[in-house]
């Protein structure tokens, strides 16, 4: 059980203050979505999360001890990262894809450990690329190469799982998929914190929706208190129906607002 | 996961073996590979002169840097994440001539001296370093290719200005034909001079395998890995140029070689970068030996300079490698 937290956090991405004034907690056993518009800063605070960028003031805490004074073995066992869009630059086979999530672990992929290799087929497995461990990664469908990334981050086994838009480039099928995998590590109790654009698909699976515009964390909570209609056309810019169906909050977007009505 | 890796190692250490021995037996002298051997370890008059004096000289050196190029060629490759990754692309082994060539110009010291490696190493540590600062960290394949061969073009044009304004057309010549690059006439000495910073590269690069292979999944991913990247990135870029400095310092220009040993050596030892570097430094020495063999085989008045050899074949080798992956190449990002 590991809680993330942002405490006062801003970041400076060269002279543009791409984070400010952060507070948010991540909490293990419920799924922490981020959402928000093109430029909100969702990347650099996921980054910021993870340890990779360090924050200008402020700080991250894992159960309380500060990331940035973890030495990048250690962080890298806790905090295992998805960044965005991720491509693998040689047609390495799925397995040995997979295998590089023991390097934290001193694992190299030729040489694994009984628990590394237990932790690579797990991953594989729940994934469901089971039977596609010889295939060159590179070869595979976007979706097929997404899963297996994910499952590379799996394969770490680290308490805290940070996936920067894990579903972005997928078909509804396998949306449904990765997200049904990153559901269950948080019931197994990892802390996970994901970051999309889809709201209703958002909203179907977060426990938890941080909404971050312009840097700032601009509401919290759960998916039927933060995506309201309102708060939609205020900081997304558009006009949103948002209706509540079988347990399901969905939201419709239709149209663009003007700046002056957005704002 | 596994390869036939082993197995791959063990041929090219045989062929390395093999080409060795012809290495020692091919020349003007006619010395059969028995003779060859014993002249190694016995008197046996001339041949001994010949086999320790001049072939086992040239022998080494094409091991030698034949495998430095072959490994610090996996290793950019695998920093860069681009197959076309070398030396010779980034403009290195022409920069390396260009600070050994005002050394040898100015006089100051002779062509045995340890400043001619140094300031070999020097001239390419800049010309790597520039290109890798120019192209940036995400740059695509032309960009790179760009720079090198801007920092290339620039070094060369030093290294003409050099042969131009020299007063001693003796001098000239020296410079022209050390430049193409031979193992012709070197000695023992040309060896001690170049193996301490070939043993330093290659250190500097095997240390670096393991942030290799988490640098397939790109540098973010990488770093969330736990892997310095500062520090990769260092010992990949002082390995090359110290490597590419001491050979072109003891054996002039020849390219090619990086870019060429690791694609000969991946169908059989997979594509993880940490996995493609003894066997590519391996296959590199067996090239450079076969090369250096074939120069004294082919018939002509003067012996052809075997970085011209390599350059006839590496060419089209890496037009053939942009003509097969063209459309990825478009696309990738360093």
């Amino acid at each position: 059980m590991s809680e993330l937290c942002a405490h006062d956090l801003a970041v400076d991405l060269g002279r543009r203050h791409a984070l400010s004034r952060v507070d948010l907690t991540i909490p293990s056993g419920r799924l922490t979505v981020i959402v928000g518009p093109n430029g909100a800063g969702k990347t650099t605070l996921m980054r910021s999360l993870a340890g990779l960028l360090p924050p200008t003031s402020g700080q991250v805490t894992l159960d309380g001890h500060p990331v940035a004074r973890m030495n990048a073995g250690d962080r890298a066992r806790a905090i295992a990262y998805l960044p965005q869009g991720g491509n693998v630059a040689w047609p390495l086979p799925v397995a040995q894809v997979v295998a590089l999530g023991r390097l934290p672990h001193g694992e190299k992929p030729d040489s694994l450990s009984q628990k590394g290799e237990e932790a690579v087929a797990e991953a594989i497995r729940a994934v469901g690329l089971k039977g596609f461990e010889a295939r060159p990664a590179t070869e595979l469908s976007g979706g097929e190469r997404a899963r297996v990334l994910l499952a590379r981050a799996l394969a770490t086994q680290a308490p805290v799982l940070l996936a920067d838009e894990p579903v972005a480039a997928l078909d509804p099928r396998h949306q449904l998929i990765v997200l049904d995998v990153l559901k269950d590590q948080v019931r197994s109790g990892r802390t996970v914190a994901v970051i999309m654009h889809d709201l209703t698909l958002a909203a179907r699976f977060a426990d938890e929706i941080i909404l971050l515009d312009k840097g700032v964390v601009a509401a919290s909570g759960t998916p039927a208190a933060v995506l309201t209609e309102k708060r939609i056309a205020a900081h997304f810019g558009i006009q949103a129906h948002v209706a509540h169906d079988g347990g399901y909050l969905i939201v419709v977007a239709d149209r663009p607002l003007l700046e002056e009505q957005g704002e | 996961m596994r390869s036939p890796r082993p197995l791959l190692i063990s041929s090219l250490i045989l062929l390395i073996g093999a080409l060795s021995l012809a290495s020692l037996v091919v020349g003007p002298a006619p010395i059969g590979p028995w003779q060859a051997l014993t002249a190694l370890v016995s008197d046996q008059g001339s041949a001994t002169i010949v086999v320790r004096d001049i072939r086992l000289p040239r022998t080494l050196l094409a091991i030698l840097i034949g495998w430095i190029f072959g490994l610090t060629g996996a290793g950019l490759q695998g920093l860069l994440r681009n197959p076309l990754a070398d030396t010779a692309v980034f403009g290195a082994p022409q920069a390396a001539a260009f600070g050994a060539v005002i050394v040898l110009y100015s006089g100051l010291v002779g062509a045995l001296s340890w400043v001619l490696p140094v300031t070999a190493i020097l001239g390419a540590l800049i010309s790597v370093a520039l290109v890798v600062a120019v192209a940036g960290r995400r740059a695509t394949v032309v960009v790179l290719v760009l720079s090198g061969l801007a920092v290339g073009s620039l070094a060369g044009a030093g290294t003409s200005l050099a042969i131009s304004l020299s007063p001693n057309p003796f001098a000239v010549t020296e410079i022209v034909f050390w430049l193409l690059g031979s193992f012709e006439d070197r000695s023992i000495v040309h060896v001690g001079l170049a193996s301490p910073f070939i043993l330093l590269a290659s250190l500097l690069v095997l240390s670096a395998s393991t942030g290799l292979r988490a640098l397939a999944l790109g540098e973010e991913t990488a770093r969330s890995l736990g892997i310095n990247l500062m520090r990769l990135r260092f010992l990949l870029v002082a390995g090359a140029a110290i490597g590419t400095g001491a050979s072109v310092a003891v054996a002039g220009s020849i390219g090619f070689v990086g870019l060429v040993a690791p694609h000969l050596v991946r169908p059989f030892a997979g594509y993880d970068p940490a996995r493609t570097l003894v066997p590519s430094g391996l296959a590199g020495a067996a090239l450079l030996l076969a090369a250096d063999c074939a120069v004294r085989l082919i018939p002509s008045q003067t012996e052809i300079k075997v970085g011209v050899l390599t350059a006839i074949l590496g060419v089209p080798f890496f037009l053939w490698v942009i003509a097969r992956r063209k459309a990825e190449l478009a696309e990738m990002p360093v």
